[in-house]
C-alpha cells in the first residue's frame, strides 16, 4: 500500500470581498518532495499556500495531511501537524541572537540556561543534518539575508516541521546564496521532509522541483513532473493566452529624448542591490511600458526616476537637466521641470485619504502661485480645478468637498492620474495605472495615457497586468532582478519569450 | 473586551463621544468626592454656581480659559503635524520670560501701544526657540520628540529659578520675582477681575490658526505630513524643515501664556505661573479634536473646572483646591487615553456610517 | 586624610539614600519600557505609593503595613495604565501624563480629607511606624535601601536568565513574532506593568516611610522623571541604569553643598544647574553627541492583531 500524500487539496475555494482568489483548486504533493508553485501576480499561490498554513480559513474544500482531514484554524494548528512556513518577511528579531530568535516560545523552562543547551545542542544536530550552519551567538542584525533565511528554516525545523513552505525565498537573496538554498532543500528531502516552493522564477523550479503546479488567476492551470517539462512550456501555461485589449492607437513617431538614466543602482541596506546597473531612456511621444512581475525593483525604478529616493550610483538627466544624484530625493524639482508621477500605491504615497478631493486634487502642485494667489490657498480656484479634473476623467461622485477615502479605489485612481495628467508634464511615470479599478475606467485611463502621448508626453508605465502592457506600449522593457533584460516589441510578441524573460531565464 | 475601531457617526464621533468621556470622568469625581463625605451633587451645584454664577467668575473662567485656548491651540498644531509636544509648559515658562526680559528692558522708554505688541512678539519667539531644540532633535537627530519635550519642560523650570533667584531678582525683595512693571506693559484688565485683554489675543489666535492650517501652503504641508509622511514627501515636502516649523507654531503659541500670565494678572516675571496649564492643554486639544473651534469649547469646560472648583474648595473645607488637579487628571484620562472605551456600547446603540 | 575619607564616605551614602528611589524606580520603569509600554507615570505611582504607604503606616503603627499599601496604591495605578494602554489601546504618553496629574491632586485631596493637616501626613512618630536603619558594624541602613541595591542584579537575572525576560525583551522589540510563536502579547505586558508597579511602590514607600518620616505633597518632586532619564541614559539596561541613577544621585547631594562654592575657573555654580543636569546630560545622549541610545523598537506603539 502507497502511503498517503503528505498533503492533499481538495476543490479549496476563497475569496476576499467580490475577489476570488483561489478557485477550486485541488492537488496532491507526496511526502518527501520538493514542489514548486509558479504563477505571477495575483495567481492565488501565497493565498492558497496561507490556508495550508491556517492564516486564513478557506470558503470550501478540505486538507488531508498524511490522509488525515484536518480543520486549519490559526498557524498552532498548522504547526501541530508538521507544517511549518518560512514567510517573504522575516520574523525574527533583529537585537537578539540567533539562539534567542530560535528558543522564543519553547525555550523548555523557567531558567534559560537548561532549555538553550538543550537547544543549541539540538539545532547543531539539525545543522548539521540539513547543512543550515549558522552561528548560533550571531545577532540577527549582523547576519546577511541567507543566513537569516536559515534561521528561520531553523526555527521552523526544531518545532518539528515534517512539511515546509517557502513564500518566494530567493526574492531576497543572491545566486550563489540561492544555491546554497537548493542544497538544504535537497538535504531536507532526503531524510523525507516535504518542501514547497512559491516563486516566480523558473529557474528555481527547475533546479530544485520535483513537480511543479502552474497557478493562473486563482486556478491550477497544470501540473508538470519537473524532468518532463521545461522553461518555455511553463512560461506558457504562466502568462496564458491572454485577451488583448483593443486601443485604437495610431503608431507613433518617437520624438528626441527626454529623459536618459544610466547605470542606476540602488542597494539597500543590506546591501542587496535593488536597481542593478539600469539604462533606460524615454523619448517624447512614446508609451514605454515595464513588465516584470512585482519586486524586481519596479517600484525602486519609479521613486528613483520621480526623485522620491535618491540611487546610489548612476545618472540622471530629465528634461536636458542633469540630476546630482548624492542629493536627497527631491519631488518637488522634478515636478518643476515637467515630470509628473502617479505612484503605484496610491493611498500611501498619492493622495492623503482624510483630506477632501479638493485637497487631494493639489498634492504636489500646493505651492504654485494659481492655487496662491496671495498668501493663502484659493480654495474657490482649487474647488473648481478639482471640479475640473473630476469632470474631464469622469471622477464619481463630483464633489471636491469629500473625503478622499470615500472615493472608490478606480476613482481615487481616476482622480490621481488626472491631477498628474492636467499638467501636461513633459515625463509622466505611471506605476500600476489600473489597479483595483473597474473595466469601464481602465479604457478611459488608456485612452487618457495615449492621449498624453499624442500630445507630446514621454510616458512610462509600470504594470504587472501583461496585457494592459502589451496593448498600451509602443515598446516594453522586461526587468528582472533590478535590471532591464530585455526589449520586445508588443505587436506580436512571443508571450512566451516574455515570460521567460520576466521569470529570470534570459531572453 | 476588544474594542472596536468602526467609525462612528461624525457627530458621535465629535459631540457625543467626547461628552461621554467627561461624564465618565465626572462620575469618578463624584465617587472620590463621596469618599471623603461631601454630596457629589451639591459639590457639583457649588461647581457651577463658582464658574459661571456671578460675572466676577465668569471673568476669572474666561481668564483661565484663555491660557487653556493657548496650550489647547499649540498641541492641536503640532498633532496636526503628527508630532506630540509635551513641552507646553517649559514653552510656557520660557515665553513668558522673553516677554518679561522685553518689557524689563523697554517699559520705561515705551508707551503701552508699542510695548504691547514687541512684548507678545517676544513671547512667541522664546517660546518658539524653546520648542525648536526638540524639534531640531527630532528631525535631524532622531530624538524622540516625547522625551526631549520632557526634559526640557524641567530643564526651564531649573532655569528660571536660577533666573529668578540670582539675575531678575527685583532688589530688596525677598521672593524670587523680578520688579514690577511698568504700567506699559500691562494689559488692560476688567475690573476687579483676572481677565484682560489677552483673551483677545487667544481668540485672535484661533483664527489665525484656522487659517494657516487650512488655508494655507504650509498649514496643508503639514496636515499632509501628519496624516501621511510619505505623501506629504511625494508632494514634496521637506519633512525636516517642516517639523521645525510645526514645533515653532506650537512652542509661539504655549509662549502666550505668559502674556496672560504676566501682562495680564501678575504684571512680574513670576515663579510657577504655567501651573499645569501644559499638561491641560494636550486634554484641551484631544477634546477639542484639534480644531480651533474644540479648542474653545474645550477651554472654557477646563476654565470653568477650575473656577468652579476654586470657589467649591473654597465653599467645602473638605475639599481643597486639589481637586481641580484630581478632575483635570481624570477628564486627560477619560479623553484622553481611555476615549475609546465607550466605543464598544456606542457601536451597538448606532449605526454605522461608511 | 581622615576628613577626606570621612567627607566620601559621608558622601557615597547620601548618595545611596538619594539614589535608592530613583533605583526602585528606574528598575520598575525598566520591566514596562522593555515591554514596549511607555510609563512616564512614574512620578504619579510612586507619589499615590507614598501617600498610601504614609497613610497605612500612621493608621496601623507598623512601616510593613506602610509598604503593604504602598504597593498596592501603586499597583492600581499601574494596572490603570495597562488597561488603557493595552487593553484599549491608547496613547501611553497621555495616560501616563494623566495619572501623574491625577496622583498629585488625589494625594492632596485624600491628606486633607482624612488628616486635616494641608495634604500632609501627620509625622510617624511611634515605634515601628517609620523604618528604622538596620545598622551592621560601622554602617547601616534602610532595609529598602538594601532591597534597591538587591533589585538590580534581580531585574538584570529576570530580564537575561529567565524565559520571562527573554519574552519580555522580545514583545518589546517586535510583538509580532511572540504573537506568532503563541505568545499572549497583552498578559505579557500586563505582567510587566505589574513588575513596575511594585518597584514603584516599594519607591514610594521608602520616601514617606523611611527616608522622611511623613508623606507630603508633590514629595517625589521630580524624581519619576529622573528615573526615566536614567533608564534612557542607561540605554534601557539595568547595572547602566543603576549607575545612572548613582550619578543622578550623587548630583543631587552635592548641588546643596556646593552651593557658595567657587569651582576654579568657572565661578560659582548655580545649584540648578546641576538640579538641570541629569536632564541636559540625557538630551544629549538622546542628540547622539554621547553615543546612541536606542530604545525597544516596537516601545510606545500599540500592538494589534491582524488577522
Amino acid at each position: 500500500m502507497t502511503a498517503p500524500p503528505a498533503i492533499e487539496l481538495s476543490s479549496i475555494e476563497k475569496s476576499f470581498g467580490t475577489v476570488r482568489a483561489v478557485r477550486g483548486v485541488s492537488l496532491r504533493i507526496e511526502a518527501g518532495t520538493i514542489a514548486g508553485i509558479i504563477g505571477e501576480n495575483g495567481a492565488g499561490k501565497s493565498t492558497l499556500m496561507s490556508i495550508l498554513f491556517g492564516l486564513y480559513h478557506a470558503d470550501n474544500g478540505e486538507i488531508r495531511i498524511g490522509g488525515v482531514p484536518v480543520r486549519m484554524e490559526s498557524p498552532h494548528d498548522a504547526i501541530a501537524h508538521g507544517i511549518g512556513m518560512v514567510h517573504q518577511h522575516f520574523m525574527l528579531i533583529d537585537s537578539f541572537t540567533v539562539l534567542e530568535n530560535l528558543v522564543l516560545g519553547v525555550e523548555g523552562g523557567f531558567l534559560l540556561s537548561d532549555g538553550m543547551a538543550k537547544a543549541r545542542a539540538e539545532v547543531e544536530r539539525l545543522s548539521g543534518e540539513y547543512g543550515l550552519s549558522v552561528n548560533l551567538d550571531a545577532r540577527v542584525s549582523d547576519l546577511s539575508v541567507g543566513e537569516q533565511q536559515r534561521v528561520e528554516i531553523l526555527k521552523v525545523l526544531l518545532r518539528g516541521a515534517r512539511i515546509l513552505i517557502l513564500d518566494e525565498p530567493s526574492a531576497v537573496l543572491t545566486p550563489q546564496e540561492t544555491d546554497r538554498l537548493f542544497l538544504v532543500l535537497a538535504a531536507l528531502r532526503e531524510r523525507g521532509v516535504t518542501v514547497i516552493l512559491i516563486t516566480h522564477k523558473l529557474r528555481e523550479i527547475m533546479a530544485a522541483t520535483d513537480r511543479v503546479f502552474v497557478m493562473r488567476q486563482g486556478e491550477l492551470v497544470a501540473e508538470r513532473r519537473t524532468v518532463e517539462t521545461d522553461p518555455h512550456e511553463l512560461a506558457e501555461l504562466m502568462v496564458g493566452r491572454k485577451v488583448r485589449l483593443q486601443i485604437d492607437k495610431t503608431p507613433t513617431h518617437a520624438g528626441s529624448v527626454v529623459l536618459r538614466a544610466e547605470h542606476l543602482r540602488l542597494v539597500d541596506g543590506r546591501g542587496v542591490p535593488l536597481l542593478d546597473d539600469l539604462d533606460l531612456e524615454l523619448r517624447a511621444r512614446e508609451i514605454v511600458a515595464i513588465a516584470g512581475v512585482s519586486g524586481n525593483g519596479q517600484t525602486e525604478l519609479l521613486q528613483v526616476l520621480a526623485g522620491m529616493r535618491a540611487p546610489t550610483s548612476g545618472s540622471l538627466t530629465v528634461c536636458d537637466r542633469t540630476f546630482d544624484i548624492r542629493r536627497p530625493g527631491d519631488p518637488a524639482g522634478r515636478r518643476a521641470i515637467g515630470l509628473a508621477h502617479v505612484p503605484e500605491d496610491r493611498l500611501r504615497q498619492g493622495l492623503v485619504a482624510p483630506f477632501q478631493a479638493a485637497e487631494t486634487s493639489i498634492l504636489g502642485y500646493q505651492d504654485e502661485p494659481r492655487f496662491n494667489p496671495r498668501y493663502f490657498l484659493d480654495r474657490p480656484t482649487i474647488g473648481r480645478h478639482c471640479r475640473d479634473l473630476m469632470e474631464r476623467f469622469d471622477v464619481r461622485p463630483r464633489l471636491p468637498r469629500l473625503r478622499s477615502s470615500q472615493f472608490s479605489g478606480g476613482n481615487q485612481q481616476k482622480l490621481v492620474l488626472a491631477r498628474e495628467m492636467a499638467q501636461e508634464p513633459k515625463v509622466l511615470l505611471v506605476g500600476q495605472p489600473t489597479r483595483g479599478v473597474d473595466i469601464g475606467a481602465i479604457e478611459f485611463i488608456h485612452r487618457e495615457l495615449v492621449k498624453a502621448r499624442d500630445r507630446g508626453c514621454a510616458v512610462l508605465v509600470v504594470s504587472v497586468e501583461l496585457d494592459e502592457v502589451l496593448s498600451l506600449a509602443d515598446r516594453v522593457l522586461v526587468m528582472f532582478a533590478g535590471r532591464i533584460v530585455g526589449e520586445v516589441e508588443p505587436a506580436g510578441t512571443d508571450e512566451r519569450r516574455l515570460g521567460l524573460m520576466m521569470a529570470g531565464a534570459g531572453a | 473586551m476588544r474594542p472596536t475601531r468602526g467609525p462612528l457617526p461624525r457627530w458621535a464621533e465629535i459631540l457625543l463621544l467626547p461628552l461621554i468621556n467627561i461624564a465618565l470622568a465626572f462620575l469618578v469625581v463624584g465617587i472620590i468626592v463621596r469618599i471623603i463625605g461631601v454630596d457629589p451633587f451639591h459639590a457639583l451645584d457649588r461647581l457651577v454656581l463658582g464658574a459661571v454664577g456671578s460675572p466676577e467668575s465668569i471673568g476669572y473662567t474666561l481668564y483661565y480659559a484663555t491660557n487653556f485656548i493657548f496650550t489647547g491651540l499649540a498641541v492641536a498644531v503640532a498633532f496636526h503635524g503628527g508630532l506630540f509636544n509635551i513641552g507646553g509648559e517649559g514653552q510656557a515658562y520660557i515665553g513668558g520670560l522673553g516677554c518679561g526680559l522685553a518689557i524689563l528692558a523697554f517699559d520705561r522708554y515705551l508707551p503701552g501701544w508699542l510695548m504691547a505688541p514687541i512684548a507678545i512678539a517676544a513671547a512667541a519667539l522664546f517660546g518658539a526657540a524653546w520648542a525648536a531644540v526638540p524639534a531640531w532633535l527630532q528631525a535631524w537627530r532622531g530624538s524622540h520628540i516625547v522625551i526631549t519635550t520632557i526634559m526640557f519642560n524641567f530643564v526651564a523650570s531649573a532655569l528660571m529659578v536660577y533666573l529668578l533667584v540670582n539675575v531678575l531678582i527685583a532688589p530688596g525683595s525677598m521672593t524670587p520675582q523680578s520688579r514690577d512693571f511698568a504700567p506699559s506693559g500691562e494689559l488692560p484688565a476688567l475690573q476687579g477681575s483676572a481677565l484682560n485683554l489677552s483673551i483677545l489675543l487667544a481668540l485672535a489666535c484661533c483664527v489665525l490658526v484656522w487659517l494657516f492650517l487650512w488655508h494655507t501652503r504650509w498649514g496643508y504641508a503639514l496636515r499632509a505630513m501628519g496624516h501621511n509622511p510619505e505623501a506629504a514627501h511625494y508632494a514634496g515636502t521637506d519633512l525636516k524643515r517642516m517639523t521645525l516649523l510645526g514645533m515653532c507654531l506650537s512652542g509661539a503659541l504655549a509662549g502666550f501664556v505668559g502674556v496672560n500670565e504676566l501682562m495680564g494678572v501678575h504684571h512680574r516675571i513670576v515663579l510657577d505661573f504655567p501651573a499645569g496649564y501644559g499638561f491641560a492643554g494636550i486634554a484641551v486639544a484631544l477634546m477639542g479634536r484639534n480644531h480651533p473651534l474644540g479648542v474653545v469649547f474645550a477651554a472654557l469646560l477646563f476654565g470653568a473646572l477650575q473656577q468652579g472648583g476654586a470657589e467649591l474648595a473654597f465653599d467645602e473645607p473638605a475639599i481643597t483646591r486639589e481637586m481641580v488637579v484630581v478632575i483635570q487628571g481624570l477628564v486627560i484620562l477619560f479623553s484622553g487615553a481611555l476615549e475609546h472605551l465607550p466605543r464598544p456600547w456606542l457601536a451597538v446603540l448606532l449605526p454605522r456610517r461608511g | 586624610m581622615d576628613d577626606l575619607a570621612a567627607i566620601v564616605f559621608l558622601t557615597a551614602a547620601a548618595t545611596l539614600r538619594t539614589a535608592t528611589p530613583l533605583i526602585l524606580c528606574a528598575m520598575g520603569g525598566l520591566f514596562s519600557e522593555k515591554s514596549g509600554i511607555v510609563d512616564v507615570g512614574l512620578e504619579g505611582k510612586m507619589l499615590m505609593a507614598a501617600f498610601f504607604g504614609a497613610s497605612a503606616a500612621t493608621l496601623t503603627g507598623s512601616a510593613w503595613w506602610g509598604v503593604v499599601a504602598a504597593i498596592g496604591a501603586a499597583e492600581i495605578m499601574a494596572l490603570l495604565h495597562g488597561f488603557a494602554c493595552i487593553t484599549y489601546r491608547g496613547n501611553q504618553v497621555v495616560s501616563g501624563v494623566a495619572l501623574n496629574i491625577l496622583a498629585a491632586g488625589l494625594t492632596v485631596v485624600l491628606g486633607n480629607a482624612w488628616f486635616h493637616q494641608g495634604g500632609q501626613t501627620p509625622p510617624l512618630e511611634q515605634a515601628g511606624a517609620r523604618m528604622l536603619p538596620i545598622f551592621f558594624p560601622r554602617a547601616g541602613d534602610n532595609i529598602l535601601v538594601y532591597a534597591a541595591l538587591a533589585s538590580v542584579p534581580f531585574t538584570w537575572w529576570l530580564i537575561t536568565r529567565t524565559r520571562f525576560g527573554l519574552r519580555l525583551r522580545a514583545v518589546g522589540e517586535m510583538p509580532l513574532a511572540v504573537d506568532a510563536a503563541g505568545i499572549s502579547v497583552p498578559l505579557l505586558r500586563y505582567r510587566a506593568v505589574l513588575l513596575c508597579g511594585f518597584f514603584a511602590g516599594l519607591a514610594g514607600a521608602y520616601l514617606s516611610v523611611a527616608q522622611n518620616a511623613g508623606f507630603s505633597r508633590d514629595m517625589t518632586a521630580g524624581q519619576g522623571f529622573i528615573a526615566l532619564a536614567a533608564i534612557i541614559f542607561g540605554k534601557w539596561q539595568p547595572f547602566p541604569a543603576f549607575g545612572a541613577c548613582l550619578i543622578f544621585g550623587l548630583l543631587d547631594a552635592v548641588a546643596i553643598r556646593l552651593q557658595g562654592v567657587r569651582v576654579p575657573g568657572v565661578g560659582e555654580v548655580p545649584v540648578q544647574f546641576i538640579q538641570a543636569l541629569p536632564y541636559l546630560l540625557t538630551m544629549f545622549l538622546l542628540a547622539g553627541f554621547i553615543g546612541r541610545a536606542v530604545a525597544p523598537k516596537a516601545i510606545g506603539v500599540p500592538y494589534e492583531k491582524e488577522h
